[in-house]
């Protein structure tokens, strides 16, 4: 019961528009970012390595190699200041949390990712290649 | 003279929310009231004024009961006494509750009736700063370090006593003065949490969402007033 009036509160503030993505998708975030005193919306570009939590204060990490140097943003899901999610391609991974990437160094190694069999429609030609 | 400035409520528990510009604020979501007005006391007849409302009302007492009077389990859980029930009726005829507090009135607006129910749209606006006066979780005979947040000593390099309290105080007095913060019973105490604020208000749930952590478990009864 508590719960119940708990996600009540939550209601309001989810967004029901959020794409189906998970770890191993690429995203492009675009974020409001305040300067001085105009808003404007800048793009953040990755995989998404981890989702964690629920409700409110559900979040989500993009990774990204900036000029050589891996950068993670962990953005709240449901933040009015998250305008839009964009998912790029769809990553096919066996696990909910990819933390291993940051072990890998070279750029194939932290970017390889298998496309999903993207679901075959039947007698349609084979789309992934990978 | 006047409204209520405070209601009688239950902890449900905590979330966070999101303001317009994209703040998430960490909130506890508190269920207050229906209360229901129980006893107006006034400055002639009891020397202040004041108002004792009634929270979560007690069931109905059972019409026939095959236990005789002063036998044990001769009222039901949760009925009133006699004696408790006569409060109740002879002040305004209020359905007997659980839970009874007293509230201080405001200089203004309606002034409330005994026997008559208050909720929270009546008494909060969004934006009011309030205090909320709880039971903390108990903790049972707790060590200093989770008791007075002392530092501990060390893990390691030989260290005998690593969650004790390491001095009891100056050598030179030869003796512990009074109050010294050591271990012992923790929590389970009634704690007034200040600077709170109302970030919104359910009037059909009869939800306030409240800024801040407030004192005890969900669950808890929690005393909710104007600061």
């Amino acid at each position: 019961m508590n719960q119940d009036l708990i996600r009540s509160v939550e209601a309001k503030h989810l967004k029901s528009d959020t794409p189906d993505f998970g770890p191993g998708d690429t995203l492009r975030v675009s974020v409001k970012v305040v300067e001085g005193n105009r808003e404007r919306v800048q793009a953040f570009e990755g995989t998404c390595i981890a989702r964690d939590g629920a409700g409110t204060s559900e979040t989500f990490t993009v990774r990204r190699i900036a000029s050589g140097v891996g950068v993670e943003r962990t953005f709240p899901l449901h933040s009015p200041r998250v305008d839009k999610i964009e998912v790029r391609r769809k990553g096919k991974v066996r696990r909910a949390k990819l933390y291993y990437l940051r072990d890998r160094v070279g750029s194939k190694a932290i970017r390889i990712k298998e496309k999903p069999t993207a679901r075959p429609v039947k007698g349609g030609a084979a789309v992934s290649a990978n | 003279m006047a409204t209520v400035n405070g209601l009688l409520g239950r902890k449900v528990g905590m979330t966070q929310v999101f303001t317009a510009e994209g703040k998430a604020v960490p909130v506890t979501v508190i269920e207050v009231g229906p209360c229901s007005v129980v006893q107006r006391k006034t400055e002639e007849k009891d020397g202040y004024d004041a108002v004792q409302l009634g929270y979560v009302e007690k069931k109905a007492p059972r019409k026939e009961t095959k236990i005789k009077r002063g036998e044990a389990h001769h009222r039901g859980k949760n009925e009133a006494s006699k004696p408790v029930a006569g409060h109740f009726a002879k002040n305004g005829g209020a359905t007997p509750t659980r839970f009874l507090s007293e509230f201080r009135l405001e200089a203004e607006g309606e002034e409330p009736v005994a026997g008559s129910t208050i909720s929270v749209s009546d008494v909060f606006a969004v934006g009011d700063d309030i205090k909320v006066q709880g039971k903390s979780k108990g903790r049972g005979f707790s060590g200093a370090m989770k008791r007075h947040n002392f530092k501990g000593q060390k893990a390691s390099h030989g260290q005998k006593i690593h969650r004790k309290p390491a001095s009891n105080g100056a050598t030179d007095p030869a003796r512990t003065f009074p109050g010294a913060r050591r271990p012992g019973r923790f929590g389970n105490e009634t704690i007034t949490q200040l600077g709170l604020s109302i970030v919104e208000i359910d009037a059909e749930r009869g939800l306030l969402i409240v800024k801040g952590a407030v004192p005890g478990a969900p669950g808890g009864l929690v005393k909710v007033s104007k600061a």
